[in-house]
């Protein structure tokens, strides 16, 4: 009777007659078989001949059997040799002596060919598996290396992408975990080039590498679109529709947009799906920002709603997001951290610490879960709103491309008709200018000009508005709807830009112009209206604010501050504006 | 007392099935062996050596049982027990026991090569 393959057998007894039996048996079976008189011969034996399953009888001279399968089973190291003692033991203790030395089984006298054969199949079963399961051991470390090795590079390519833009602003607090993006997690932000930030903190479906996947084109376009000066609603709307198509079914990202205007003391926050953020006020109130919308990559884009909570705020209020890791934080006995937790927690944030909360929150957690390292899927982040100028300066900070990009060039750019009260040209103009990496920095200046002029060509020229209107508050809003009204029927109308830009010694210098089809407008009174009582260049933080602040004739002062000149011909609808950079000098103009 | 049989016929002709030709040449190789055990036997008595006597029954008994001797193998059992509790005198009687059962032993598995 043949077992399926001939086994290598190594057999060691010192009796003749019973050495003979056993060979012959093994033999007979099919199996290669080499015998030895006694331990020290097995164990010679042994190390060339690498059998699969060794048979010792326990008492031998020189060596006996106990001490030969120690240093078997010690020179076969991981793998598997299955060492069957051959005995006439009876005794209990003795017994147990032999598989306290690495023994797997006994074989007792008289041998019996049936429970032989038996006990070789099952040991060479066991043998098999034992391989099998060291290949596969074997081979899941090796792809668990390679995984977190392309963990890793994924991960570098991952940063280089959606660096962390200006989370190092002095205004934000954050925790992620190093790897956090494995986890799905995402959290950027990034300076508005009109002043203000962007904040996108999200969590994908998921886990590991497909989590990650989804947060490439989410940062290319959160960075790419909120650097060129769109709203936190145009960004929205793009990454819900990237997602969602390219995101299978059932992948989508919960997340929440915060856009923070530091001039307007305003905060704009779009929550889909995260847990409620908390607004701290600094004058103690709390206010919860719940979710309102399903998660982006839901929803196609016409049944997508961007539309984002507003809060008016002042100097101090500090608003808090975060991730469903927090809720999902679990203790050992596997409990969530859960809601009522958290809000505990954060009643008993004093007032006064409101810009600490996630240090106190985190203390909190890691309280409840016992566990201190780095290796929690928690994502928080807490935007303080700030004075303006303050938070310019910090975003001063962020280092400026070395490229030459282009110095000498003219464009002309014209929007038409029903385009106009569609599409804002705003975003590539800006794109175009900052292509000038010496521009990049003065983003916020151009950004401003390039709307003002805009605004004024659209509302006042071709919508033909008069900002007269806007002093008043009944008139603001009539303003408003009379705006959208007269939108909707434009026809043989256009604003058309042109921008030059050339080099000059240590810098360069654009000039913008922008015509429109209107009848013009009376610049020049405005302009007086404006400066009334504010003719000097006034003080960053003398910036008018709040209700009495004249809107309309501001933005013509604005323009003249920062433009090296501010020209209007054709009855005002044509503005010519000529704006002087240099690299080494500060900016024309005070405002920064 | 040892009530065991003299020769398990049932197991010696299991073992003549798997050792076909070798079967002549284990008995030879058996009878040789046990002759020269008890030898070992008698010696260890003569010099007191237990552990020596003892080790000598054990192998005895192993090969004897496996031959399909068991009462020769019983012996040799009741003999390693005697050199444990260190009883070489009661031994000595167990050996003169064992040499008469392997003489009977001998003559029947002769007999059976025949």
């Amino acid at each position: 009777m043949m077992e399926s393959q001939p086994l290598r057998i190594l057999i060691a007894d010192d009796s003749d007659s019973d050495r003979m039996i056993l060979k012959t048996l093994m033999k007979r079976l099919g199996h290669q078989v080499r015998a030895a008189a006694n331990g020290s011969e097995a164990v010679a034996i042994f190390s060339d001949y690498q059998p699969d399953i060794v048979l010792l009888d326990v008492l031998m001279p020189v060596m006996d059997g106990i001490t030969a399968a120690r240093k078997i089973k010690a020179m076969a190291g991981e793998e598997l040799v299955p060492v069957i003692f051959l005995t006439s033991l009876t005794d209990a203790d003795a017994l147990a002596r032999c598989l306290d030395a690495g023994g797997d089984d006994f074989l007792t006298k008289p041998y019996n060919k049936v429970i032989i054969q038996a006990k070789l199949g099952a040991f060479n079963r066991m043998r098999q598996m034992h391989q099998i399961l060291s290949q596969q051991r074997d081979m899941i470390s090796e792809r668990n290396r390679q995984l977190l090795e392309e963990q890793q590079l994924a991960k570098r390519v991952f940063d280089n992408i959606a660096h962390t833009g200006c989370l190092d602003a002095d205004n934000i607090r954050h925790h992620v975990s190093p790897m956090s993006i494995f986890n799905g997690d995402i959290l950027f932000a990034c300076p508005r080039p009109a002043g203000g930030m962007h904040v996108l903190i999200g969590d994908f479906t998921g886990h590991g590498l497909p989590a990650a996947i989804g947060a490439l084109p989410v940062a290319e376009i959160f960075y790419g679109m909120t650097s060129m000066g769109f709203s936190g609603s145009d960004v929205l709307r793009e990454i819900n529709d990237k997602l969602g198509r390219i995101l299978p079914t059932g992948m989508f990202c919960c997340g929440a947009m915060i856009q923070a205007d530091f001039v307007l003391n305003q905060l704009r926050v779009w929550n889909g799906g995260l847990p409620d953020g908390v607004l701290f006020r600094s004058d103690g109130g709390r206010e919860l920002v719940p979710s309102r919308h399903l998660p982006l990559g839901v929803l196609n884009t016409p049944a997508f709603d961007a539309g984002m909570d507003l809060f008016q705020t002042s100097a101090g209020d500090t608003l808090l997001m975060m991730t469903d890791g927090v809720l999902d934080a679990e203790n050992e006995s596997a409990e969530r951290y859960g809601e009522k937790r958290l809000w505990q927690a954060l009643d008993a944030v004093p007032d006064e610490a409101a810009s600490d909360t996630i240090d106190i929150l985190l203390g909190a957690i890691r309280e409840f879960t016992g566990q201190q390292s780095g290796q929690d899927d928690l994502t928080l982040v807490s935007l303080e709103m700030v004075i303006a100028s303050d938070f310019n300066q910090s975003v001063e900070r962020f280092p400026q491309s070395a490229l030459k990009g282009p110095a000498e060039w003219h464009c002309v750019y014209e929007v038409r008709d029903d385009t106009l009260a569609q599409f804002s040209p705003l975003p590539l103009l800006l794109h175009i200018c900052m292509e000038v990496p010496g521009l990049r920095r003065k983003s916020a200046d151009i950004y401003t000009l390039l709307s003002e002029l805009y605004n004024n060509a659209l509302e006042h020229g071709v919508l033909n508005l008069s900002s007269a209107l806007k002093t008043s508050s009944d008139g603001f809003s009539y303003y408003y709807s009379e705006r959208d009204r007269r939108l909707e029927n434009i026809t043989g109308h256009f604003i058309r830009f042109e921008l030059t830009h050339s080099q000059t010694g240590d810098g360069g210098q654009l000039v913008i112009t922008c015509e429109d089809s209107g009848q013009g407008f009376d610049h020049e009174s405005q302009l007086v209206a404006g400066s009334a009582g504010d003719q000097q260049s006034p003080k960053p933080s003398e910036k008018p604010t709040g209700s009495d602040a004249k809107y309309s004739g501001r933005g013509l002062l604005l323009m003249q501050k920062l433009g090296h000149s501010l020209r209007y011909t054709e009855c005002g609808s044509r503005a010519e504006i000529v704006y002087d950079w240099a690299l080494t000098t500060k900016r024309p103009g005070g405002w920064s | 007392m040892n009530d065991k049989p003299h020769l398990d016929e049932e197991a010696l002709t299991e073992l003549q099935d798997v050792m076909e030709d070798e079967f002549t040449v284990l008995i030879e190789t058996y009878l040789r062996d046990s002759f020269d055990r008890i030898q070992s036997l008698r010696d260890a008595i003569k010099v007191s050596d237990a552990d020596a006597f003892g080790k000598t029954a054990h192998s005895f008994k192993g090969s004897s049982i496996n031959i399909g001797a068991p009462r020769l193998g019983e012996l040799c059992l009741k003999a390693e027990e005697a050199a444990k509790d260190s009883q070489l005198n009661e031994a000595a009687a167990v050996v003169d026991a064992i040499e008469t059962e392997f003489w009977r032993v001998e003559e029947t598995l002769k007999r059976f090569l025949a």
